[in-house]
Formats: structure tokens, sequence, C-alpha cells
């Protein structure tokens, strides 16, 4: 039990905790956005794959890593403007819609990678993001290492918690937001533009899930393989819930599960052999399910969550 | 009181939704410092009219001028640069948000952030000219029904609102929150701005405003310039086009008791819990529950419909003893109920009226037979209570939410009287109806008590229980302080029980 302890207080565990909770961070603020303005994303699984494909293909052509999280970002921001053009300008349904996007997404980032790559025996790779150290911090002992020799992508997560949390409570487009989420018919009657609004709103989520994208293909595995998302839009989507719709517990969701899963790939790894690796890939959903029934029980979802908007007419 | 130029002026306005006249070259104008009365029964228009003020609906013809200048409003956002208000009979609030989010919502910040500081001045400033304080940071969802209305008009103040326009603001409201409604109203028109006030009440009508519009149909069928010297009746007679006597309560000889509660008491709910309820009607006798809406008449209609099973106590209809609470038993003993919100307890809005009027009787041999649904019984019940009770729909099929308030009102009065219930529980059943049907509610409640049905009418509107009840009881905190013979009970000894202050039995 002792070696269990020493090894979850390893500097290298904290840091994996920090790397596996970058690309649920980004998808599940980028999630709460489309959801607090009440439309729900279930695109979020595909648009990740296939920003994860762009943002991959650009920076192997171009050679800029930057440039490859330009084409993620700009990924995400077209497969969000597609999910808000079905759910919010034509008010399809959002669930019908979301699975559309995803399996749309996902075959095309296939058969745009079998384009460009062709089949080859070893998939192709890039040189991905190193850790960059920052000056001082990173000199803290424990947290230095852990939290401030970290890939760029890490820190613009850690940043953008805050920056979410203040857009969305102390801008007036986070109330507009936040009103068309919980009464549009309220907004709308405040002169606030209910389409764009929920339009933008759904936009900015696929921008952040983009992100997320960019970080697995480029920072985490430096390549694109069929499962580089391999679910971890889907969580988001619980982690959304279990944050109860706010920045700060959606991020604190995300690092939740990331301890999980990483206390995980420490058990596969510490010799527990004689039990199947797949029983333990199982814990941190697992997990999830069970704090989500014990934590989100009165849970309350945005009051206009799934409802398209029309003016009322005869 | 001499005319000054009008705030606003609405000419000609006419508004067709396919074969229906909505509005037919309506005119209408508002001075600044005026309330104006804008009646009529339902479906005569005055919704389409105030939605065409603002912006909802563009007019097929007419014009719209604003201060002698000729304006195009096509939304609301359009409505609120020029000035005009709205507080919607349903409220625009968002629950889960502060006051003042809800008020700072579409107002441009300072520098990219939200103005807190600013809204927090200009809200009391509000508070201080008219009286209307609220605390900003408080979810909407923690105020009182009248405390989210006086945030409905501070809201549109906030905007700098010249008009302000209210729909029937006092059917949700209790007595004692309407008197100061009316001093904000009024004080808000001494300071210059316009008001239209909608409602059905014409003795709130009489007492607030200066002059009256009145719609029938669709068109102006008069106007009234000194409301305050006008009867009731007399405007009753333009809104409806005939006139209108009160329902006349003939003596009736009650018999034995139908339905008795012994002891009820409840627990662990939201509201008001009962504590140690006992009441008995009798046959052909009409009993009035009167009190100010949140002491408990929410869970004694529960009790009684058989949704809600209560700690302790026991409850008889028709000499039988209730053992089980379910709505099922309490129906088949002979209880029909209409309850307080028709939208969501009352019918399925959904789905078609037919389906909605036969609902609490789906499973019985008249609408079923070996587990399979009988349609053409569904619809042929649905076409004769249509017909019946002149319920103003398009056929059984049509969605039920598609129906207004009072016809909804006669499907469900139409659905439990079918089946001759020995007693009948109503909650609010006139809240929001117009005075036809109103009336018609009445008739037919009168009739049933004729034909030795046991009712009970929870209600707020003493004005309305004092014409149909023969009893009157009183809920204050969850107990029934006091029951009158109506021949003894005045408003003002009601209103006084109602505060908890007189007990008396």
């Amino acid at each position: 039990m002792s070696a269990v302890f020493e090894q979850i207080f390893q500097v290298g565990f904290l840091a994996a905790i920090i790397r596996i909770a970058t690309p649920l961070a980004f998808a599940t603020l980028g999630e709460m956005f489309s959801e607090r303005a009440g439309v729900l994303n279930l695109g979020i699984e595909g648009t990740m794959l296939l920003s994860a494909m762009t943002g991959f293909t650009a920076a192997s052509l171009s050679g800029s890593l930057w440039l490859g999280v330009l084409a993620a970002v700009l990924t995400g921001m077209l497969m969000g403007a597609l999910h808000a053009l079905f759910t919010v300008v034509l008010g399809l349904s959002q669930h019908v819609c979301g699975i559309g996007v995803t399996l749309f997404s996902s075959g095309l980032a296939y058969f745009l990678y079998r384009l460009i790559f062709g089949q080859q025996s070893v998939p192709p790779n890039i040189k991905g993001f190193q850790t960059l150290p920052i000056p001082v911090l990173s000199d803290i002992p424990v947290l230095g290492p852990a939290v401030f020799n970290q890939f760029a992508l890490v820190y613009m997560a850690i940043l953008a918690i805050p920056l979410a949390a203040f857009v969305l409570y102390r801008t007036p487009w986070g109330l507009s937001v936040r009103m068309v989420g919980e009464n549009p018919r309220a907004a709308d009657s405040a002169g606030v533009s209910v389409i764009a609004t929920r339009f933008q709103a759904v936009v900015l989520g696929g921008a952040l899930m983009g992100l997320a994208g960019a970080f697995l293909s480029m920072a985490q595995f430096n390549a694109f393989t069929f499962g580089v998302v391999s679910g971890r839009g889907w969580v988001a989507i619980a982690l959304v819930v279990f944050g109860r719709w706010d920045p700060w517990r959606s991020a604190g969701a995300a690092l939740l599960f990331a301890f999980v899963d990483a206390l995980q790939l420490r058990m596969q790894a510490s010799g527990l052999g004689h039990i199947p690796y797949e029983a333990f890939l199982m814990l941190p959903f697992i997990f999830t399910i069970v704090a989500m029934a014990v934590m989100s029980r009165n849970a309350v979802a945005p009051s206009a969550l799934l409802k398209p908007f029309r003016r009322e007419e005869r | 009181m001499s005319l000054p130029a009008p705030l606003i002026e609405m000419r000609g306005i006419t508004k067709h939704f396919g074969a229906v006249k909505a509005n037919e070259a309506v005119d209408l104008s508002v001075a600044p410092g005026e309330i104006l009365g804008l009646l009529g029964e339902n479906g005569a228009g005055k919704t389409t009219l105030m939605n065409v003020l603002f912006g909802a609906y563009a007019p097929d013809a007419g014009e719209i001028l604003i201060q002698g200048q000729k304006v195009r409003i096509t939304s609301s956002a359009d409505a609120l640069a020029a000035g005009i208000g709205m507080v919607h009979q349903h409220f625009h609030l968002a629950p889960r948000l502060t006051v003042l989010e809800n008020l700072l919502i579409g107002i441009p910040g300072k520098t990219g952030r939200i103005d807190r500081a600013g809204g927090l001045a200009r809200l009391a400033e509000i508070g201080r000219q008219h009286g209307l304080t609220l605390d900003p940071d408080l979810p909407v969802s923690a105020l009182s029904v009248g405390e989210q209305q006086r945030l409905e008009i501070v809201k549109a103040l906030f905007r700098g609102a010249r008009l302000l326009i209210l729909d029937e603001p006092t059917a949700v409201l209790a007595p004692s929150e309407v008197d100061g409604l009316f001093s904000a109203l009024r004080s808000m028109a001494a300071q210059g701005l316009g008001i239209i006030f909608i409602s059905h009440k014409l003795n709130e009508v009489r007492a607030l405003t200066h002059r009256c519009t009145v719609l029938r149909h669709g068109r102006v069928a008069g106007r009234v310039d000194d409301p305050a010297n006008t009867t009731s009746s007399e405007m009753a007679t333009l809104m409806c086009g005939h006139e209108i006597v009160p329902p006349a309560r003939g003596p009736s000889t009650p018999g034995a008791d139908v339905l008795t509660l012994d002891g009820i008491s409840t627990s662990k709910h939201s509201g008001t819990p009962l504590r140690d309820v006992s009441l008995a009607v009798r046959t052909g006798e009409i009993l009035g529950i009167a009190g100010v809406s949140g002491n408990g008449q929410r869970a004694l209609a529960e009790v009684i419909s058989g949704t809600r099973v209560p700690d302790a106590g026991q409850m008889t209809i028709a000499g039988q003893k209730v053992s089980r609470f379910s709505p099922r038993e309490v129906q088949a003993l002979g209880l029909g109920r209409i309850p307080e919100d028709r939208m969501t307890t009352g019918l399925v809005t959904n789905l078609p009226l037919a389906d909605s009027m036969v609902l609490p009787r789906i499973g019985t041999t008249a609408f079923s037979s070996k587990g399979l649904l009988k349609p053409d019984a569904i619809r042929a019940f649905a076409e004769a209570q249509i017909k019946a009770y002149d319920i103003r729909c398009p056929g059984p099929m049509t969605r039920a939410g598609a129906l207004s308030g009072g016809n909804l009102q006669k499907a469900l009065l139409a659905r439990e009287l079918a089946f001759d219930p020995k007693v009948l529980i109503v909650s609010q059943p006139t809240r929001g109806l117009d005075i036809g049907a109103a009336r018609f509610i009445h008739e037919k409640f009168l009739a049933m008590r004729a034909k030795g049905c046991g009712i009970v009418v929870i209600g707020e509107d003493l004005e309305e229980l004092l014409v149909l009840c023969d009893r009157i009881a009183v809920m204050y905190e969850g107990r029934i302080v006091g029951t009158l013979d109506s021949a003894d009970a005045t408003i003002a000894r009601l209103g006084l029980m109602m505060t908890g202050a007189e007990g008396h039995s």
C-alpha cells in the first residue's frame, strides 16, 4: 500500500494528471459554453477527432505546430457553425444533429487522412510540442515541475478556466449567453438576438473542442490515429453535468477524472498483473458514473437546454 | 383633464391571421401621465394589438406615432428604443439569474464588462422614485410573484420606458399586493409616464384608469371617458355586446355529508402543509375555501384529489372511507376535480384535445377494451362535449395547448361533469377568464348544485366566492380558522380572518 502512496506523490504522477486533464478541460469548457446557451453539442467527439486530424496534417505539411493549432481551432469553429446552423438557425433536434455531426466529421477525418497520407506501415508522426518550463515558477518544489514545466497548450488550458468564468459571469455577452440558455424569450424581449448569441456560443465551444483535438495529436500522441479521442468527448459531456455548468467546477471535474485516469494507468504498470488491464481502463468511467449519481442529483440544467427558439407567431 | 399631445397613437391598426380578423382598424392613443384601460373579452384582440405595438407582429395596415412622429416597430428592440416597455402576463425572467442580471441583460457594459455599479445606482434611483425596491443580488426564483412583477416593471423603467403596457397584471397578485401595484402605477403616471392597463376586472379598471378603450371582435366597441363614474355592468355590456346578469344562487336544500375530512395533516412537501384540517360538504352545497395563496390550499386540493397521501386523518366520499388516496380511487368513489393549473396538471397540451378529455377515464370500458383504445368512442365523446359546452376549437383532434384559457376550462369542466360526480373540487375556477366565460362556469356549478352535487371551490377572489358559495371556510397557515355562512360573511370579515386575526366557527 505504501508503495502505491509513494507513486501517487511522485512529481511525474502530478504532471500526468495535469496533462490528461488538459484536453478534457478544453472540451468541457467548450461544451459548457454551448450548453449554457441552451445547445447540447453531441458533435463534440467527432469535432475533436477532425480537429486532431486537421491540426496534425497542417503541422505535418507546414512544419509549424502553431499553424496546426490554428487549423484545429478553425476546424472546431466550422463544425460548431455547422451544428449551430442545424440546431439554432433551423431549430432541428439537437440530439440527432449532434450525432450526425460526430458521424460526419469522424468519417471525414478518416477519409481525408487516407487521402493525404495514404496507407503506411508506420503511421507518420511529427515532432510535437515540447515542454516549456516557466522560469522561477518551475523551480518551486513538487508543484513547479508538475504544473510549470508543461506544454504551452497546458498553460493555455489553465488560463482558459478563469477567462471562461470571467466571460460568462462578468461580461454582457456572457450574461446574454446565460439568459438565452435560461429564458430565450426574456432575452428576446430585452432586445438580445437569441439566434446570434447561441450561434456565437456554439462556435466558441467548437473552438475550444478544436484546441482539445490539437492537444491530443500534437502534444500528447504526436500522431493521428483513429483512436486518438477514444471517448474523451463523451466524457466531457458528463463532466459538464458533474461540474454543474460552471467553468470552475467543470475544470475541477476534469481534474478529478484525470486523477482517476492517471491512477489507473499507474495501477496497470504497477504489476497487479493478474488483473486484466481492461479492468483498470474501466475505472475512470465507473468513477464518473458513481460521481454523477452521487453529486449531480440536484444539479439543474439550463432551463432552455434542448429547446429551439422561434419567435411566437400564430 | 385637458388633453396634452398623445405620447403614443395607433391609427387604423389591422391584423389578420388567416381568416381570423384579430384587429380591424383599431385606433388608440395614450397621453403622458394617462392610465388607459384596455378592455375586452378573451379573443377580442387586446393581446394582438399590444404585440403589434411591441413589435412582435407586423400589422397588415395602420400606423404607429410616437409624439407625433411616425415610427416602424418590427422587433422588441425597436419598441424598447422607442420607449415602450411591456410587462407580459407570463413573466420574461430567468429564474436562476439574479435581479440585477435580469435587469442588465442586453445593456452594453463598460469596457467590455457588466456595469454593476451603474446598474445598482439606476435600480436605487427607480426604487426612490416609485417605491419599487428589490434586492439586486437575490436570484429571481427566490422572489414572490408580486416581486417578480415589480422586477418586470423596474426592467421597463430601467430601459427608459415612457409607455408601460401591463397585460392583466393583477391576475397573479394577492389582494394586498394589488394596492401596492396601483400606488406605484399612479406614481409613475404622475411623473408623466403613459400606462396601458389590460384587465378583465372591471372594479380595478374603474379604480385605476383615466380612460378606457373597449375592444370586441377585433374592433373598437366603445370608449369610456370617465371610468370611475361608469358602472361595471355598463362596461361589461360594451365588452360583450349584450347585458350580463350575475347568476342568482337560489336557495338549496343541503342533504347528507358527501365529502368529509377529519383531522387531515400533511408534511414533507413544498408549500404550506395541512395541520389538522376537518371539514364537511353536503349534497347540494357549495363550500368556498378562502385564503391568501400559499396557506395550504394546494395541499388541500391535492389530498382531496388523491394525489397526496396525508400523514394523519381520514377522508370519506359519499360515506365511503378513502383508504389509499390515489386519483383512481377517489374518482371511482365519485369525485371530479378541476385543478388549479390547466396547462400542467389539467391536460396534456401537446396531445389532441380529445385525448385529454378522456385521460382520467382512459381505462374504463367506455374508452378502451382488452387493453386497446376505442378511438371512435373517444372522438365521439369529445365531439359531444365540444358541442354541449360550446368549446371553440377547430375540432376534437386540435392540440389542446392551442385553445384559449376559457375554452380549456370549459373542456375540463365538460370532462368531469359528463360523469355526474357526487363531489367536485375546483381550484381558481375562473382565473384569467373573461366575464362571459366566468359566467358560464358559474352557471354550470349552480346547475350541479341543484342536482345535488357537493362542490368545493378554492379561490382567492372573495367577491366570486360570496356570489357562488353557501358557506366559506378560511384557511390560514395550513389550518381552517373559521367557517361562515355566506349570508353572514363580508369581504372585510373574511379579509380579517385570512390574516389569521380572527377565529370563528
